[in-house]
């Protein structure tokens, strides 16, 4: 397959990339060309995480993976998240703990946590630790953000139970 | 540009053949970062290997552990993994982040050669052996062999990185690794120690402290010969000699993630403690 023509799957929906250049990461084709400015670019360089996406069931660097490479799988946004118009538990928990500050590592964090509660709902402080490892927070100090994981992991037990 | 999409090692091979200098790219965790600074935008042609099914995943082949070039670190954390090569799955985990590690390969890791790749001093120490395919056949290079300099490998136009060869070893395994901090850090000097109980022989790899992973004969002989294998104990001297002559074997440079001294001194203590938890310290 050759191509600087090719389709993405994002959240559930087809979209054709044209004329690009292939050495186009899928963050810039994400922000630039889908209008899903959700993933953030602060390094691309894979350092902090602000571009955290899903494909398939990974949480990867969108700033490192090769736009064109991403076709036949589903990528997840932060857009994606929610339906339209409604926020995921996480998203809740963020706001009534007051982990957001300027944001801007917001949406990195949220599809983050997101995949570790699907994968353990009970995330023991280290674990959560390590799951953000590598989603940089130059505001908030964390505490709030820990907190905001806390109260999601309960939201989905209880939710779950 | 053009991108081909390998979906299989054939499909990979036949495309390299027919362009010999493409640029292979697997996680892209290093190749991304060169590539959004704008080093690479003369590239002609890509294969991405990353959907190549016979790269994925490792296997036992009788005495000899099999790893595929596209095995990630996410996988080489995982527990199955790390009872076969526990300190492979020891560097494996520090890695990067999360994100890095459910994107970047062993294969990767090998084609980038630096110096302070993770992986290279427990390949270096586990005496593993890099195996090489190209349209044209196979070929096999020890890992000392196959890097050869400050990110520089002996993998020919042509050839792709195919898989990763591991001798069986019984005994303790340790990986260390000295960073300003746990998450998100490149080495400033690594170490592994093998222990391997049926030949009573250790192996040590160091890196991050040279230009190539380092092999320290003379450390390891001290050791190997100085044990009480049937006690599994070692006497305060030895450790000391060993961890003096790991240190006097290293090779290190001073650059902005430390300096030489400073790396010397960090292998001769990570060689003194890996040991010491390898073997009881016999009291005086
Ligand atoms: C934020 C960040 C943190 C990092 N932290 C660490 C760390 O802690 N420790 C560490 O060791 N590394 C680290 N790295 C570097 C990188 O993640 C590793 O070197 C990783 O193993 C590269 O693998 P990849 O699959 O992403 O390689 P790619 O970027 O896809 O490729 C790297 C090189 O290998 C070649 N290559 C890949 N596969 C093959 C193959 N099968 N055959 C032939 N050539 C091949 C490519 O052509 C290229 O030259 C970090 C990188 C980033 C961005
Ligand atoms: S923009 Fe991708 S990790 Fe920073
Ligand atoms: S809220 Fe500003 S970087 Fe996290």
């Amino acid at each position: 397959m050759t191509t600087n023509h090719y389709t993405l799957k994002v959240n559930g929906k087809e979209h054709q990339v044209a004329d690009a250049w292939a050495g186009e990461s899928l963050l810039w084709v994400l922000r630039e060309r889908l209008g899903l400015p959700g993933a953030k670019n602060a390094c691309e360089e894979g350092e902090c995480g602000s571009c955290s996406v899903r494909i398939d069931d990974e949480v990867v660097c969108g700033c490192l993976v090769l736009a064109a490479t991403a076709v036949d799988c589903e990528i997840t946004t932060i857009e994606g998240l929610a339906p339209e118009g409604e926020l995921v538990d996480v998203q809740e928990a963020f706001i009534e703990a007051g982990a957001v500050q300027c944001g801007f590592c917001t949406p990195g964090l949220l599809v983050t946590i997101d995949k570790l509660l699907e994968t353990n709902n009970q995330p023991d402080d280290l674990t959560v630790r390590e799951a953000i490892s590598g989603n940089l927070c130059r505001c908030t100090g964390y505490g709030r953000i820990l907190e905001a994981v806390n109260l999601a992991a309960a939201k989905r037990r209880e939710a779950t139970s | 540009m053009s991108i081909t999409i390998a979906r299989s090692l054939d499909h990979a091979l036949t495309t390299l053949h027919e362009n010999p200098d493409a640029l292979i790219l697997a996680g892209g965790t290093d190749l991304m970062v060169q590539i959004n600074r704008g080093y690479l935008n003369e590239l002609s042609t890509v294969i991405a290997v990353n959907r190549i099914p016979e790269l994925q995943g490792w296997k036992q082949q009788d005495d000899t552990l099999v790893l595929g070039a596209g095995l990630t670190y996410a996988e080489m954390e995982k527990s199955d993994f790390a009872a076969v090569a526990p300190a492979l799955a020891q560097a494996a985990r520090t890695v990067g982040s999360p994100q890095i590690r459910n994107a970047g390969t062993l294969g990767g890791n090998l084609g980038t050669a630096s110096p302070a790749g993770d992986t290279l001093p427990v390949l270096a120490a586990l005496d593993a052996v890099i195996c090489l395919r190209s349209a044209q056949g196979a070929r096999r290079l020890p890992i000392l062999e196959f890097i050869t300099g400050v990110k520089n490998n002996a993998r020919q136009p042509g050839e792709l990185i195919e898989e990763v060869h591991i001798p069986a070893a019984q005994g303790h395994q340790e990986f260390c690794k000295i960073g300003p901090r746990n998450a998100m850090v490149i080495s400033v000097a690594s170490l592994a120690l093998i222990v391997d109980q049926q030949n009573k022989k250790v192996r040590l790899g160091l890196g991050t402290v040279g230009p190539v992973p380092l092999r320290p004969a003379e450390a390891e002989e001290h050791l190997s010969t100085n044990v009480n294998w049937a006690a599994n104990t070692v006497s305060a001297a030895t450790l000391d000699q060993f961890s003096t002559l790991a240190a006097a074997a290293a090779r290190p440079i001073d650059d902005h993630r430390g300096t030489a001294a400073y790396r010397r001194h960090a292998i001769g203590v990570m060689a003194r403690r890996t040991a010491a938890r390898a073997f009881t310290e016999e009291t005086a």
